[in-house]
């Protein structure tokens, strides 16, 4: 399938042709709020895609229009070729994304393992428990410990190792290392790394681009609500003075 | 049948605590049935008591018409009132989810009034008795009191069944989805977990409760339309004390209200309509989320 008219000139070599995800003309309202305006991305299977732009560009908006939980949208979202717009959010769910919410989303009445337990399996191929724990081994530690006695760092390890569980082939993941001390940043980094490696899509929302320069095979910038521009990774250099103006950094 | 023990201060008093036991099951039953259903729907359900009464009238009509006993109507009573709920909830509860809670109140208000009236009008308010089974009549005599059998019977079927809805609450993996749709519902659902099924199946349950509290009640109370309409008033203050949605608390202060009611009758009889309410006014003063409320 090509990759249409999102496809990258530079596109490295070998980047497998077919779409994970298609996001087309995707527009989203909060009420009389009108918060994307024509989202379009593709996310190629295998790959890490981010989605960069300043506070309000609609990041998190698209994230949560995929997952089907803003109240009203329009447009077209295919996962693997199948339309889920409109669909109710458990059912999406179940087509194999695994989604990490902004806020992470630990549960404070459960402890971390009832946490990790929670999603259910969606698809074959999940990651077993004990594979997990090596990825995380503080959270083996406090496994009987209530979700809200989780440090921030720890919490977002969590939010991203339950999903791991479900066999979701296609991860959400919002902001992964806001608010956290460097070495938390990096160990999420080579978390990351190890679940592209392992063959997850990964679309990652980042505001700390140089994180996400790191990881990612292409970054999608967004601005009011719309998709504005795309810079492969191997181009982000020649762009960087781009980039720069768009996010304000 | 308790009117021969009154008189002697010791068995006065232990006369009094297992009424209040009796009355202390109900309260945790119905409060119990109540919180489970506001966590999760966030709806405060007034028609707990006119479904109590339809699980005791259920009882009633399985034995008078159909011939069905007690043991057997102690399962079907419950299903038959967790249906009728399952169907109240499609139909008219789903709407409200997303306004106020009054909405839910109000309307589950005007279920109870509408359930009661129509039993009203068929059977009338002097009640109908419903025998103790066989198997539970007659009693032990402790020694420093007498024990009816049926009403030992309640507390422990209570006991078991309020034990049993904790454990599946806060130890089974059916009940962490429910505390986690408790706290938030979006999220659950985008893990792919079917949220408005759970909350049609939670209702359902939690007045399945009330209606087996309903059959419970059958042979002690008289079977009544009017049952419900005079207790949902004390399991309400019971509800407020324990802590809105708190699972133990409704529970634990269930139980317990019951005993300190009863306490109050033997000690300042004036005083033991209207204790649980003082309870309740001091509690709302001092901790507002309830003993064992966490503030929202």
């Amino acid at each position: 399938m090509p990759d249409g008219a999102a496809a990258p000139a530079g596109a490295r070599a070998g980047v497998p042709a077919d779409a994970m995800l298609e996001v087309r003309d995707l527009h989203a309202w909060y009420g009389e709020s009108h918060v994307l305006h024509g989202v379009s991305l593709t996310i190629p299977r295998g790959e890490v895609v981010t989605l960069l732009g300043r506070n309000g560009a609609g990041k998190t908006s698209t994230l949560r229009a995929i997952m089907g939980i803003v109240p009203r949208s329009a447009g077209s979202i295919r996962m693997e070729g199948r339309e889920i717009l409109g669909m109710a959010p458990f059912r999406i769910a179940r087509l194999g994304l695994g989604f990490v919410p902004e806020e992470r989303g630990i549960f404070a009445s459960l402890d971390v393992e009832e946490n990790l337990m929670l999603p259910p399996r969606v698809r074959d191929g999940g990651m077993g428990v004990d594979e997990i724990f090596r990825l995380f081994p503080n959270l083996k530690e406090r496994r009987r410990s209530p979700g809200m006695r989780l440090s921030g760092g720890e919490q977002q390890m969590l939010a991203i190792a339950r999903i791991l569980r479900t066999g979701a082939a296609l991860l959400l993941l919002d902001e992964p290392t806001e608010g956290l001390a460097p070495v938390i940043v990096r160990q999420i980094g080579a978390v990351i790394r190890a679940l592209k490696d392992k063959g997850f899509t990964i679309l990652l929302v980042e505001q700390n681009f140089r994180f996400a320069a790191t990881l990612a095979d292409r970054h999608y910038v967004m601005e009011d609500g719309r998709i504005v521009d795309m810079i492969p990774n191997d181009a982000l250099a020649a762009n960087m003075e781009r980039l720069h103006d768009r996010l304000g950094v | 049948m308790f009117a021969e023990i009154f008189g002697i201060p010791p068995q006065a008093l232990f006369g009094q605590l297992l009424l209040g036991l009796i009355n202390g099951s109900f309260y945790a039953l119905l409060s119990l049935g109540l919180a489970v259903i506001f966590g999760m729907l966030n709806v405060i359900n007034f028609a707990h008591g006119a479904l109590y009464m339809l699980g005791a009238f259920v009882a009633w009509l399985l034995l008078n018409r159909l011939g069905i006993g007690y043991w057997p109507a102690l399962l079907l009573a419950p299903l038959i009132v967790g249906a009728i709920g399952i169907v109240l909830e499609k139909a008219l509860l789903r709407w409200l989810y997303k306004l106020d809670h009054l909405y839910g109140l109000l309307l589950t208000f005007g279920l109870a009034l509408i359930i009661e009236g129509m039993f009203r009008h068929w059977y009338g308010v002097s009640g109908m008795p419903y025998p103790i089974p066989p198997a539970l009549q007659g009693g032990q005599n402790l020694g420093f009191m007498f024990l009816p059998n049926y009403r030992a019977w309640v507390v422990v079927a209570s006991l078991a069944v309020c034990l049993a809805t904790w454990y599946a609450i806060e130890r089974t993996r059916l009940g962490a989805y429910l505390r986690a749709a408790t706290e938030n519902p979006v999220l659950v659902q985008a893990f792919g977990i079917n949220v408005p099924l759970m909350i049609t199946l939670t209702y359902g349950f939690g007045v399945a409760l009330a209606g087996f509290a309903g059959v419970l009640a059958a042979p002690i109370y008289s079977v009544n339309p009017l049952m419900g309409a005079n207790l949902i008033i004390v399991v309400f203050a019971v509800v407020v004390i324990g802590g809105m949605g708190s699972i133990l608390g409704a529970i634990v202060t269930g139980f317990g209200l019951g005993l300190l009611e009863g306490l109050t009758k033997v000690f300042y009889p004036e005083a033991s309509n209207i204790v649980i309410f003082v309870v309740m006014i001091v509690v709302l003063l001092i901790k507002p989320a309830g003993l064992f409320g966490r503030e929202r």
